[in-house]
C-alpha cells in the first residue's frame, strides 16, 4: 500500500499532485514526497518490516512507491558492523560501519535509485537519464537495464575510469566536458527537451527519499535503537539530510523510542566543502565553490540540498568536518587495516571526519556512533598506493628471504 | 542592444509561451528589471520581497553561475545569453 500523498514545497508548502515534477513552480523551492503517517503507524511494526524482504523493500510502507513492477537489483540491507579496533586507534567505545559499498553496484546511490527508477516504470518512462560523478551512473544504467529501460547518463570527463567502465558496460555514458555542476546543469536543460525520467531531476523527490532506508536500517541493526551520533558524507546533502528525516520518521511512526535526536554529523573534502564553511561561520549562505579534490563523488561545488543539511546538522547538534586528501588516503588505510573494509575516497573523507570529529571531542567516547561508508575502493584503485609485499620464485627460500627483507 | 533570457519552461506560462525573450543589455539586475517589466507576473516569482534573487533560482551569464562573477552586477553584454533554472536538482 502507497501512503504517500503529495509533494510539497519546502518553502513555502504549496502542495502538487504525485507526478515527474521536482521543484515548486511558485518559489522554485525543493518538493519533498509527504505521507499519512497515522495510516503507516496503524499497519507497519517491528515484525512486518522484519518479515518482508532482505532489501530496503522491507520498508516499502514508508517509501513514496505502489507499483509492483519495481527496479530492484537487492539494495539495501548492507552489513552493520562493529569496528571496535578502529574505535580503539580514535579513543572511541561504541563504534559501528555502516557497509555501503556492498550495494548491488556497490555504492548507497543503489537506495535511491531502486526507488527513483521503479517510479520512472511507474510514470511510464522509457528512457532513464542522470547527472552524475560516477557512482549514480552506474547504478542508475544498471537498475535501467534490470528494468528494461534505455539509459543516458552524464558524468565529467575526468571521473575515475573504472566507474566509466562500469557504467559504460549496462548504458549510454556521456562524458561531459565540464566539472559536475555544469553536467547537472546541462541535464536540468535537456529535460527540458527530452521526455525523458532523469533520476535526480524530475524524479529527485522519489529519488532522495531511498536515502532515508540507511537510517531505517541502522536503527533495526542495532535492536531498533537509535544510534547516538551518525557520520555522513555530504555531497549534494540529500543523503544527509535523508538520513535526518530517517531517523525523525521512525519515530514518527513509533517504530523506536522517542528518546533521544540523533546527532547528524557531515564529511566534506577541504577542496569541495561548501557546507563545511558556511557551518564553520555560522552562516545560512551556502557559497558555490569550484571543486578540486581525489574525492571525485562529493565533488558537488553547488549543493541543491546544502542548505537543508546544514540546518539537519545544526538541528541535531552535529558538526560538519572538512579534510585533506592526504587525510582522506590516510584515513582509507586505516579502515582497511582495522576493520578489513576498502573504500573510495568518500568513504575516506568521512572516515577522516570522524577521525578529526573525535580528536575535537565532538565525537564523544560515550557515545554510539555510526559512520556511513558509502562506496567500494574497488572504484578508484588509483587512489591509493598499494603494492604486492613481493614477487619471489615459487619456493620456500624465496618467501623467506622476502620476509626477512619485509623486516 | 540587446541580451537574451531563456525562460525555464515553468516559467513560459507568464511570458507568453516564449522560451527566450530579448530584452535591453546592462547590469543583470538591469536585465531582469527590464524582463519584468515586459512580463510583471515573473518579478515575484524570480525575487524575493528584499528584491534578492529567491535562493532556489540560479542564473547562468554565457556558461557562468553569477554567484562565482558580481552577482546581479555582472555585466551582461548585447548578444549574451542569460539562463533561468531552478536549483534544486543533482546530488
Amino acid at each position: 500500500m502507497e501512503f504517500a500523498t503529495s509533494l510539497k514545497c519546502r518553502e513555502c508548502e504549496r502542495t502538487y499532485e504525485p507526478g515527474p515534477r521536482y521543484f515548486c513552480e511558485w518559489c522554485f523551492g525543493p518538493l519533498e514526497v509527504t505521507y499519512d503517517y497515522d495510516g503507516i503507524s496503524e499497519i507497519v511494526t517491528r515484525e512486518s518490516i522484519e518479515a518482508g524482504p532482505p532489501s530496503l523493500w522491507r520498508y516499502a510502507d514508508l517509501l513514496p512507491v505502489s507499483h509492483s513492477a519495481r527496479a530492484d537489483l537487492g539494495a539495501g540491507l548492507t552489513p552493520l558492523i562493529r569496528a571496535d579496533r578502529l574505535a580503539k586507534e580514535l579513543g572511541l567505545n561504541d563504534l559501528w560501519i555502516k557497509n555501503d559499498s556492498l550495494n548491488p553496484t556497490n555504492s548507497f546511490k543503489d537506495r535511491p535509485v531502486t526507488v527513483a527508477l521503479s517510479k520512472a516504470v511507474e510514470f511510464g518512462f522509457k528512457t532513464v537519464a542522470c547527472a552524475s560523478t560516477g557512482n549514480l551512473a552506474n547504478s542508475v544504467a544498471a537498475h535501467a537495464a534490470h528494468a528494461g529501460l534505455d539509459s543516458y547518463v552524464f558524468v565529467p570527463h575526468d571521473i575515475e575510469p573504472a566507474k566509466i567502465v562500469a557504467a559504460a558496460i549496462l548504458g549510454n555514458v556521456v562524458e561531459v566536458e565540464g566539472n559536475y555542476d555544469a553536467v547537472n546543469r546541462l541535464c536540468v536543460e535537456l529535460h527540458d527537451t527530452y521526455e525523458w525520467g532523469f533520476a535526480n531531476i524530475n524524479l529527485r523527490p522519489y529519488y532522495a527519499e531511498g536515502s532515508k532506508t540507511i537510517a531505517f536500517e541502522t536503527a533495526e541493526q542495532l535492536g531498533w535503537k537509535l544510534p547516538d551520533h551518525v557520520i555522513v558524507p555530504v555531497a549534494s546533502g540529500a543523503l544527509l539530510t535523508k538520513v535526518k528525516k530517517g531517523f525523525d520518521e521512525l519515530v514518527e511512526v513509533g517504530l523506536v523510542p522517542d528518546d533521544k535526536e540523533v546527532r547528524v554529523s557531515g564529511a566534506q573534502a577541504e577542496g569541495c566543502s561548501p557546507v563545511a564553511v558556511a557551518f564553520e561561520n555560522g552562516s545560512e549562505d551556502i557559497r558555490p565553490q569550484k571543486p578540486d579534490t581525489i574525492a571525485k563523488s562529493l565533488a558537488i561545488g553547488d549543493p541543491a540540498d546544502g542548505y537543508y543539511a546544514l540546518r539537519a546538522v545544526r538541528k541535531s547538534g552535529g558538526a560538519v568536518a572538512a579534510v585533506t586528501d592526504e587525510e582522506t588516503v590516510d584515513a582509507i588505510r586505516l579502515l582497511a587495516r582495522t576493520e578489513g573494509i576498502f573504500t573510495e575516497p568518500a568513504g575516506g573523507v568521512t572516515i577522516a571526519s570522524l577521525v578529526k570529529l573525535a580528536s575535537q571531542g565532538i565525537v564523544d567516547p560515550s557515545e554510539r556512533v555510526v559512520a556511513f561508508v558509502t562506496g567500494h575502493g574497488l572504484k578508484t584503485p588509483e587512489v591509493v598506493e598499494a603494492r604486492a609485499l613481493a614477487r619471489i620464485p615459487a619456493n620456500v627460500a624465496g618467501f623467506q628471504e622476502a620476509l626477512e627483507k619485509k623486516e | 542592444m540587446s541580451a537574451v533570457v531563456k525562460i525555464p519552461t515553468s516559467l513560459r506560462g507568464l511570458t507568453g509561451g516564449s522560451s527566450e525573450v530579448e530584452v535591453p543589455a546592462g547590469r543583470l539586475g538591469e536585465v531582469i528589471t527590464n524582463l519584468t517589466d515586459t512580463y510583471p507576473d515573473l518579478g515575484e516569482r524570480l525575487l524575493d520581497e528584499k528584491g534578492n534573487l529567491r535562493r532556489f533560482v540560479n542564473v547562468f551569464v554565457a556558461e557562468d553561475d553569477i554567484r562565482f562573477l558580481e552577482g546581479l552586477e555582472t555585466e551582461v553584454s548585447s548578444g549574451q545569453v542569460v539562463t533561468i533554472l531552478p536549483a534544486v536538482a543533482g546530488g
